[in-house]
């Protein structure tokens, strides 16, 4: 999402310069994030209680923990910059980019992940489908969420540079020493408080810029106004310039962001990235597992408040024109991706400076747990346990389950280096695991949803998804003219190409999984009990209250959804 | 999250607010009487005097609330 191969990021002039407040801010969160972690440490004895945080949290720890594993810093910074360069059109990642998918993964198919009791996606694969499905999405997802953290943190260290102009090497050090201490010891529990602790910061640290920044602008009209005097009138309309290519900022037609973004990316992403399920996963009892992401989505909702909305304001109120990597380099102002910080020094006196860089490092460092928590619970039980040590016990599992934590962390610090070296690496690691994400989708829904889809299918399914994924990817690259038909359009943007490439492969996925599935020979029924739609005994919430069940509440966000759409048509 | 005697998630919370809240606090407070040379934009609205003070009173109000050996059931 960020580029941060840009020299200017090197510049050696910091945005914001630290008081003696702001530093003991900082230096309290991480004292407390390891002491959390010290504590929580016996609490971690057992694998159940290391990899799944003993199955006993509340649907809010769950939720908030679950929203917030995704609430990274790298994600928080890149969309202020594309509501900066995009508009308004950058908050459907937040609503249909989102809700849906969280809402469907809450009440479709958190039966079926919790019921079967599996500790992982890729072991949910294993028991429907059998050991190569695993073995195929086991090994590109370690692999994949590893690279990622790595990336993360690189453009954590080089945020910390520009914005505060500490040592690169430092801030790497830092961040990830603290995150294996914390996640190593406390295991998913650790991972999990402190995610819920950096949620709460994140809020507290960034409220007040949109706050102050509506007082400045004079209020949402003047501020919609001012938009229009100095960028455009359609950067404050979410449906109204998607009818062709040309007629918005992004270079996107409708069909991409409900087909592409809406259906495919995103419920992709919230219903098989398993650095979010597990947080699901992690739940007492299945309603508090259904709750979970619906609780997710009600705040998923607010948070282009914080993220969105400091883009677009600073379109009005910043004094400088705030350009792309390419431009800042050239006359030494300041990129998009420089947005958030700026607004935060612009408003954030001593203390309160202090509490929103914090809020921008426990983003980064819960986006690297998250990443680390879920690389460790993966290799242990579908690499390690499924094929290294078939026979490895409890106390085995631990151990691995604490060493594999802290490999991570470190292959995470090799990536950020080789990142440093290679920059176009982050470009080619993005678009790995976009490979991966939609085709995924395919070969777990209906795994899920229908009971003839075979081992064979899935298998075959799966592999076909992604390598037309990176077919169609590598077409484009060598013959740029493709664009128009993997994205239905020469102008297609970098994202809209992502959108259409991920539609492309996940129906790729499902036709081959299909044929193949009804060319081979289906488990008997009575293995697919708890696995899949029709062979799972879900239980009734008859004589449960309204407002008790997770439906009702998952039908008022979906209101409030809707209701958001229509307001900034 | 609580587990038998087990500190709660939000006692955590609630220490954080409360440490940060008063930082912020006595920040704002200082620069009152003390105001900067180039002060942020709005400063006359003294944002981290009643922001501090929210954030305070509700790490002591989850600190209270989930306080370790509260009887809870």
């Amino acid at each position: 999402m960020i580029a941060m191969s840009s020299p200017a990021l090197l510049a050696p002039q910091r945005l914001v310069h630290l008081s003696a407040v702001d530093l003991t801010i900082i230096i309290f969160y991480f004292v407390l994030v390891l002491a959390i972690g010290f504590y929580l440490k016996e609490h971690a004895k057992t694998s159940e209680d290391y990899f799944m945080a003993g199955r006993e949290m509340t649907a809010w720890i769950a939720g908030l923990s679950f929203l917030s594993a995704n609430l990274g810093s790298l994600e928080l910074m890149g969309w202020a910059a594309a509501s900066y360069q995009y508009g308004i059109l950058a908050a459907h990642w937040y609503l249909i980019g989102a809700i849906p998918a969280m809402l469907f993964l809450g009440i479709v198919m958190m039966p079926f992940y919790y019921i079967s009791k599996t500790h992982s996606v890729p072991g949910y694969l294993k028991l429907r489908f059998g050991e190569s499905s695993r073995a195929l999405s086991a090994i590109s997802f370690a692999f994949m969420t590893v690279l990622m953290s790595g990336i993360n943190m690189y453009s954590m260290a080089l945020v910390m540079k520009v914005v505060l102009g500490w040592d690169i090497h430092f801030s790497i050090w830092i961040s990830s020493i603290t995150v294996a201490i914390y996640v190593a010891l406390g295991g998913l529990r650790s991972a999990i408080f402190n995610e819920v602790l950096q949620f709460i910061l994140i809020w507290a640290g960034s409220l007040l810029i949109p706050i102050l920044g509506l007082v400045e602008a004079g209020g949402w009209n003047n501020l919609k106004a001012k938009i229009a005097a100095n960028a455009s009138s359609e950067y404050t309309h979410l449906w109204s310039t998607l009818g062709s290519f040309d007629s918005n900022p992004m270079g996107i037609h409708w069909t991409g962001i409900v087909f592409g973004l809406g259906a495919v990316i995103s419920f992709g992403y919230w219903t098989t990235d398993f650095l979010v399920v597990q947080r699901v996963l992690s739940a007492k009892d299945l309603r508090a597992a259904k709750m979970a992401p619906v609780i997710g989505a009600a705040f998923k909702m607010f948070v282009p408040f914080i993220v969105i909305l400091p883009g677009l304001l600073a379109i009005a109120v910043l004094p400088i024109k705030l350009t792309g990597e390419s431009v800042a380099v050239a006359t030494g102002g300041h990129s998009y991706n420089e947005v958030l910080p700026l607004m935060l020094a612009r408003y954030c006196g001593p203390g309160l400076l202090g509490l929103g860089i914090t809020a921008l490092m426990a983003g980064f460092m819960s986006g690297m747990a998250g990443n680390v928590s879920a690389f460790s619970t993966v290799w242990t039980y579908d690499i390690y346990g499924a094929f290294l040590n078939k026979n490895a016990s409890d106390a085995q599992y631990v151990r691995m389950g604490r060493w594999s934590t802290v490999m991570g962390v470190l292959i995470s610090v090799g990536t950020a280096y080789l990142v440093m070296q290679f920059l176009s690496i982050m470009d080619y690691v993005q678009a790995l695991f976009s490979f991966f994400i939609a085709p995924l989708f395919g070969t777990v829904i209906l795994g899920m949803l229908w009971k003839r889809a075979t081992s064979a299918g899935a298998f075959w399914g799966l592999l076909a998804g992604i390598v037309s994924s990176i077919a169609m990817w590598v077409w484009v690259k060598l013959n740029p003219a493709a664009l128009a038909y993997v994205a239905l359009s020469s102008h297609a943007k970098d994202m809209a190409e992502n959108m259409y490439r991920a539609l492309w492969s996940w129906i790729v996925c499902v036709l081959v999984t299909v044929v193949v599935s009804l060319l081979t020979t289906p488990k008997p029924e009575a293995e697919l009990a708890g696995l899949v739609y029709g062979a799972t005994d879900i239980p009734s919430e008859h004589g449960v209250s309204l407002y008790q069940r997770p439906i009702f509440w998952a039908g008022v966000v979906a209101t409030g959804f809707v209701i958001a759409n229509i307001l900034f048509w | 999250m609580r587990r038998g005697d087990s500190i709660s998630i939000w006692f955590f919370i609630g220490v954080s607010l409360l440490v940060n809240g008063l930082l912020i606090l006595g920040a704002g407070i200082y620069e009152v009487f003390y105001p900067p040379q180039n002060p942020v934009v709005l400063f006359q609205l003294h944002a981290n005097v009643w922001w501090g003070a929210v954030l305070f009173f509700l790490g002591i109000v989850y600190c209270f609330h989930f306080a370790p050996g509260r009887q809870r059931r």
